[in-house]
Formats: C-alpha cells, structure tokens, sequence
C-alpha cells in the first residue's frame, strides 16, 4: 500500500516567530552551560520536570539537568529510536516508558546532548516528585550508575483534591531535615533563604506572564497552540530558566508578540506560517508525539484544528488556578508548588480540569493522546474521556503514540482517526444546527 | 440521470456505490485493490455502473409474477453474456500484452515458438471461456486476475511440453503481463459490450421477446451522469481527490449503516486492516469511535494469513470453524504469531476445527474489547465488514454480544462489504445538494 505521508520527511524553511528563536537560543545556552561543567567545575543536579525545584538548586549554584527533556530533545532530534534500542539491549523490556530507555541509551552511547558535546554525569540526584513511580525507579538505575548522593522528596498525591496543612508540614519538614542539608553538603554552598526569596520573586513575575499568553487562546481565533506552540511556551519555565531574569525576559517579549498577533486577529504561527482559518478548537490531554512531532502538528495545522488548552503545559506546575510562587513563604511555597503540578493531581481533578477548559475556551472538544509506554497516566484516560464527553456534551477522541519511541507512531492510523475526529466534530455541530432550526 | 458515487479504497478490496437521487442503491462493485488505487478505483466504479444498469433494466420492466421470472431469466442470460464479453476482451488485452513481452535476448531463438504457443495458450482459453460463463458454473472468484490465471497456468504447462518450450519462459511472460493489465485502467466502452451481449442473447435464444430487447435497449439509452463522487478508506490519500471530494471512513461507515438499519445505534466494521467501533444517533451521526491501534492484530488480514498457512481458501475457514464442538481457547491475536500456535496445536493433534474455531473467537474477543471502548452494544447492533460474511465469526460475535450484553438486535446485511462505499455516496449526494459539504445531514 502507498501512503503518500513520508514519517522522515524533512520540512523546509520552517517558520519560527521571534521567540520560538529566542527560547531556542535560551535552551542551547543551557545545554552549553551543562557541556561546560566539567571545566567550570560547575555542580550538576538532575531532576525531573514535574515538581522541579529550579529555584532551590539555584541556590546552591547547581545546575539543572533534566533527563526527560534530553529525552525529548534526542525524540526531537530522531536520535531516540537508536537510544531505546540500546537500552533494550541492556536489558529493559519493550514496555518500559521510553523516556527512560532514550536516557538508558544516551548515556550507553556516549552521553552526547542535542549540541553535540557530552552531557556530565550529576553529582546529585534530585527526585522531588513521586506521583509517576517510574521516575523513582528511573533514578534508581541512575544512582546504581553514577554512585551519586540520591535525594528523595516525598510530596503526597492529591488523592482526595486537596492540599492539607498537613501535607504542605511534611514537605517543608523534610525540605529543612533531608533536602536543603544534603544539597549544601554535594555544593559546598551554605544554603540562604533571602536567596531563594529572590528568585521565587522572579519566578511568580515570569509565571504571570506565563498564564496571560495561555489564556490567550481564550480569544477566536487563538493567537497561540497552547499545545504544539506550547511546548515551546513552557520550555524556560519548566526547566533550568524559573526564578532567572532570562525567563522574565523571555515570557515578556513572548507575551508582546501574542499581544500583537491579538491585536491583528492573527492565529498561531506554524511551522508551515500562520495559521490560515481556525476550524476547530481542540483541549488536547496527554504529552505529545516527539519522534514525529512536526508531522503530528501538521495533521492539525492543515485540518484547521488549533488546540486552546492542554494538560499537558501543566505537568511542570499549573499556575492558571491562582498558583504563584510566594516569596514570603518560601518552602511551603515550594512544597504547594510540588503538590499542584498536573500529574499529582487525582482523576478527579484531572476531569474537572479539562471539562473546565472545554467550557471556558470554548473548545469543540476534547482529544486524548495516549501514550503507549505511559501507564500511570494512561491508565483512567478512557473513563476521563466519557466523563468530559458527558459533562460538556462535546465529542471526544482517542489517539495513541508513544512519547519518544518512532516504532509507535503509525502516522496513516493517527490521521486516519484525526480526520474522523474533525469531521465527525463538524457533522456534530450540523447536526445540532439543524437541531436548534428545527 | 444523476448518480452519486461513492468508493471506499480498502486494503484488500476496493468497493463502489451508486445512488439515484431517492437515495435508492443503483449499482455496486468491488475489485482486488491491487497495488494501483487509481485503477482499482475506476474499476470498482465500472463494476458499479454496470450493475446499475441492471438494476435500470429491471425497472423498465418491473417485476411482476410470472413475467418477472422470465425477465430474470432473460437478465442473467444477459448478465452472463455480458460478463464473457468483458473478460474475452480483458483476454484480447492480456494476450496483446503478453505478444509485446516477447522481445530481447532472452527470446532470441525461440520468439517464434513462443508467440505460437502463447497463441495456442489464448485460443484455448478464448474457447473454454463460454463454459466458465454457462448456467449454473461456478468461479473460483469474480476477479480476472484469479480467473484467467489459474487457467493460463494449466493450460501454458501442456502447451509448453508439447512445444517443447521451457514453461518458465510462458510463465515470465504472464507474470509481467498481468500486473500490467490489471494497472490499466479498464476500458470504457461498456455499451459495445453490452450491445455484443444482447446480441449473442438473442442468438442463442431465438425465441428472445422483441420487448425484451426493446426495454433493454431503452435503459441502455439511460445517460448515468456522475454528479458527485466521495472516496473513502486508507487509499483516498493517493487518489487526486480534492478534499470536499474525501470522507473519512467512520462517518461513511456510520452513515452507510445507519442508511441499512436506521435504528442502528453501533456499528462494528471488521475490514482487512482495521476493526472500528462506531456510535452512531437516530440520524447516523457519529458520536463516538474506537479504533485498533498501532497493529493490526485481529483484522480480517489475520484469517487471509491463517488460510494460507492451512492451504485453504478464505471462505472455506468458516464452514470449517462450525464444525468445530470444542473451539480451542488461544488469546493471541497477533497475526504472525498465529502462524506458531496453529502448527504448535496441530502437532499436538488438536482439531483443524476446533483450532480455527479458537482463531475465530480470539478474532472476535479483540473487537468486542475495541467496541466497548468505543461505549460497549446499544441496540440495534450492526456487523459489517469483510469478516461479517464469515459464519464463524458470526457465531462466536453472537455469543459474546449475548454474554455481555443480553438480548440485542444484530444486523448483518450480505452486501455489508459495501457499507462505507454507501455511505460515501450518501454524503456524495447531499455534497451535490449543496449541503455543508455533504456533513450537514
């Protein structure tokens, strides 16, 4: 059978607005600060982006590592297929999340980063976020490698939707007792608390930035995809850059350039150039494609279909239900901060959030891409899905890909359902036209 | 008179459908896919327009009591006249082609030798292709490519050995032939053929009612415009479709569902690569979908591979699988790997039956477990697909919809295989009505 969609054709020309340029050049100085550790004697902390404490290891003057992002750059890259092929050669069987098995195999093959130097070895592990259990297990192969101090931050799930006096209690005791001690003794760096206080003060400026341009979306048509875009949206703030002057920056020249695109009745640019008509607008749950990304986003760009919220620029914290970082209490803050972030929250909530977001972004409905080699979080999207669907009464649909393994994406099967989706979303809304006439 | 297309490009079979604007079904047709969409596309639409006309001569005579039967008489005599006519002309193509083969260093010596016998080969099929269309015959399938093969086989084996010509050469010679006709498109003059087979009608049978062939002749006259086409399935991406002119196979398979049961409330569709489980409303609408994902596990693909690794015929899987009292318990759908477990029980002296019936239920489990994703059976429950004309498979779908969700009304039309095309027309038709491109029902 011929398919006329080629998975290794490379676009040409592709399109970035300024601070899609901007938040590329932050990233790659950040991959150069980390290649440069071992001459400048600088310290390495690895962590996850999930409740990530930038601001905390900043502290210390560690610099920030985040195996998952190497992952998903080496996905980006198309280097992850051969990475997770080697981690199966070590040993890890096929289900295993692929996150892992690029980061397995990356260090086996070399520890070469996306710049194209080697990545340093960390000298602390830092897990501050416990609701995925793989990230536990993930460090646990880290630590038997690297033979490196381990720090484990334990932060409650949010089982019953609520953060407790309790909870917030048990994560600053164990920040004060375990975390900050060990910290200091890796750094050699006494830790300062009026430091922490500046840089959380940093990051609530860059943090309401950060939600104004994803409310954005809320306009028609949305000046952004808080999806595809979003990604590059939430790199800064995700990663090594919260509490710097550089994610100040960035989120503010960002929102500039949302702000214009608003005032011009622009939609967002792709990597094709803006988006010609919005047709659909999509709440999209669930990490996207990363082998495939450019291929993924254009079976949307092309259908019309722009996506005005996702779950998924809310792992590494959700700021739009008020959250901020608080300078004044600076480790209950931090420990409010690991509590929120989307993956720690209940099925629960996860429903409520998404159902919310169908309805305040006036969304055509909900999309779920499910990750093959994800269980925690796969695990419930069925029943998430008929819940939305029923609380909104707008069509959802189901997709599967895989986070950064090329073997799971057949791409005539996603466009096939994605088609169906746009077109069934489309006689839906006939349909309920008709409804209203008749 | 307007007609409404609408194709569905599968991977296995490519089907068409004719509409009328009452959205009554005038014509259907199928052919293999082949590895070339764009003809497989113009000949299952061919097929179609043919058996459209059928379907207008049976109109200009109506059907009534004993006239009817006569009529019938006279339209499968002429369906079958009709039918020798295309492929004694697919041959005239095929032995053309084969003649051209015939060059290079390789024929060199024998060019002469080859010609006659390749002559020899045709003029034997030409003359046995009357019994192949007689009353009463039956064919080992409705595609040339499997008629006219298995004979050219036989036959270029005898003639070889008698010409003393080495059978690989006449062999060589078919092979690129055939992949070369069958990419063709076919031919266009469907009236030539028809007036041909009217003609050998009415001399074989003298008595022919001048009426008859008058009527015949009327509806021939009967211009089929094709005002709007929609094309569906995994082929519609290769096909130089403009996008108002492709819908995506759940609606048309919801839609095409809905148009046969209207009280069909969820629809599972088997097809050679895919198992979908669709939702629709009152309307046809789709309301939800389940697809199988990143494998084809359990498709109809799965029972093409198990009967050629049992050396039998598709359709002899499931009247074998009946017999079975005793179906053996196997859970994996995985296709390749069925090829083992087959071989495996069979070595363990486990029932030929009672292994395909397993097979066919493992089949079934897998699809049960997609439509209750998709939201699980709401009454009435439509089966279509491929695999629906499969009794096997039926019967173990009974069983399982019975075990889990009690009494349901399940439909299974005969002319299933056609449900997407259908509804592709149907969206087709309303496209041409000027409806919101053809989604607004």
């Amino acid at each position: 059978m011929k398919i006329t969609i080629s998975p290794k054709a490379v676009a040409k020309d592709v399109l970035k607005d300024a601070s899609m340029k901007k938040q590329k050049e932050m990233m790659a100085e950040h991959f150069d600060r980390l290649a440069d550790a071992g001459h400048t004697g600088a310290k390495v902390a690895s962590t996850f982006v999930p409740g990530n404490l930038n601001e905390l290891i900043m502290c210390f003057d560690l610099v920030n590592n985040l195996p998952e992002v190497n992952a998903i750059q080496s996905g980006m890259r198309r280097q992850s297929g051969a990475y997770v092929m080697e981690a199966e050669k070590a040993g890890h069987s096929e289900d295993v999340c692929t996150y892992v098995k690029s980061d397995i195999g990356m260090m086996a093959k070399g520890n070469i980063g996306p710049n194209g130097r080697k990545l340093p070895s960390p000298d602390v592990l830092l897990l501050s976020y416990t609701g995925c259990f793989t990230f536990m297990k993930w460090f646990e192969l880290l630590r038997e490698q690297f033979k490196c101090e381990t720090i484990f931050l334990q932060t409650p799930y949010m089982a019953d939707g609520t953060v407790t006096p309790n909870m917030v209690a048990y994560m600053v005791k164990q920040l004060k007792e375990d975390v900050i001690p060990k910290l200091e003794r890796v750094s050699g760096v006494k830790f300062d608390i009026d430091r922490l206080r500046e840089y959380l003060k940093k990051s609530a400026q860059a943090e309401d930035d950060l939600v104004y341009i994803l409310q954005s979306a809320r306009n028609k048509p949305s000046p952004i995809d808080a999806y595809f875009g979003g990604i590059y949206y939430i790199g800064p703030i995700f990663g090594a850059f919260r509490g710097t002057d550089d994610a100040i920056d960035y989120y503010r020249f960002l929102r500039q350039e949302v702000d214009q695109r608003i005032a011009a009745g622009l939609g967002p640019v792709t990597p094709d150039g803006p988006m010609e008509k919005e047709k659909y607008r999509l709440v999209v749950e669930g990490p996207p494609n990363y082998t495939n990304f450019r291929q993924f986003w254009k079976m949307f760009y092309e259908e019309g279909a722009v996506v005005v919220a996702s779950s998924y620029t809310k792992v590494g914290g959700t700021y739009d239900f008020g959250f901020r970082h608080d300078p004044s209490r600076p480790l209950e803050t931090l420990a409010e901060y690991c509590l929120g972030v989307y993956t720690n929250r209940s099925l629960p909530m996860r429903i409520d959030m998404l159902a919310a977001y169908v309805e305040e972004y006036e969304a055509d409905g909900l999309l779920i891409n499910s990750i093959k080699s994800c269980n925690s979080f796969s695990a419930g999207q069925l029943l998430i899905m008929r819940e939305v669907e029923k609380r909104t009464g707008k069509p959802a649909a189901f997709i599967e890909t895989d986070l950064v393994d090329p073997r799971y994406f057949s791409a005539a099967n996603v466009k096939n359902r994605l088609e169906s989706y746009f077109q069934m979303v489309e006689q839906k809304r006939g349909g309920a036209a008709k409804g209203v006439a008749a | 008179m307007k007609t409404f297309v609408g194709i569905d490009l599968g991977s296995t079979t490519t089907k068409a459908v004719l509409l009328d604007e009452e959205r009554k079904i005038l014509g259907r047709g199928i052919t293999n896919s082949r590895s070339n969409y764009d003809t497989a596309c113009r000949v299952a639409g061919q097929e179609a327009a043919i058996d459209a006309r059928f379907t207008l001569f049976r109109r200009e005579f109506g059907d009534d009591g004993e006239a009817g039967r006569q009529v019938e008489e006279f339209l499968a005599r002429l369906e079958r006249a009709f039918r020798l006519e295309q492929f004694l002309e697919q041959l005239g193509d095929l032995q053309q082609t084969c003649m051209e083969q015939v060059t290079g260093a390789r024929f060199a010596r024998v060019a002469d030798g080859v010609r006659q016998a390749i002559g020899e080969v045709f003029a034997q099929l030409r003359a046995e292709a009357p019994a192949l269309f007689a009353p009463g015959a039956t064919r080992k399938s409705d595609f040339f490519r499997d008629i006219a093969g298995s004979r050219y086989l036989t036959i270029a084996e005898s003639v070889a050995r008698e010409a003393a010509l080495p059978y690989d050469l006449l062999l060589n010679v078919y092979d690129k032939s055939i992949i070369a006709v069958e990419n063709r498109p076919p031919s266009d003059n469907l009236s030539d053929k028809f007036d041909a087979a009217l003609k050998r009608v009415t001399a074989e049978n003298a008595n022919t009612d001048r009426e008859m062939q008058a009527a015949v002749e009327k509806a021939l006259a009967i211009e089929l415009e094709e005002t709007f086409l929609v094309g569906t399935g995994y082929g519609r991406v290769t096909l130089p479709f403009s996008k108002e002119h492709i819908r995506s196979e759940i609606l048309c398979h919801g839609l095409g569902a809905h148009m046969m049961y209207p009280n069909t409330r969820t629809v599972l569709d088997i097809g050679g690569q895919d198992t979908k489980g669709i939702q629709v409303d009152a309307q046809g609408i789709v309301e939800n979908f389940q697809m199988n994902d990143r494998c084809a596990a359990g498709c109809g693909r799965y029972l093409v591979y198990i009967a050629d690794e049992m050396n039998m015929g598709l359709h002899e899987l499931g009247p074998l699988a009946m017999k079975s009292a005793k179906p053996a318990r196997i859970n994996s759908t995985c296709t390749v790997f069925a090829g083992a477990e087959l071989r495996d029980r069979l070595a363990l002296g486990e029932k030929r039956e009672d292994i395909l019936a397993g097979l066919h239920r493992a089949i079934i489990l897998r699809a049960i477990s997609i439509i209750s994703r998709a939201g699980g059976i709401d009454d009435e429950f439509t089966f279509t697909g491929g695999v629906a004309k499969n009794e096997a498979a039926v019967r173990e779908l009974k069983k399982l919809v019975a075990e889990n969700y009690g009494e349901v009304t399940i439909n299974i039309d005969p002319d299933s295989i056609y449900t997407g095309a259908l509804g592709g027309a149907e969206f087709a038709r309303r496209a041409a009505e000027g409806r919101l491109e053809g989604l607004d029902p």
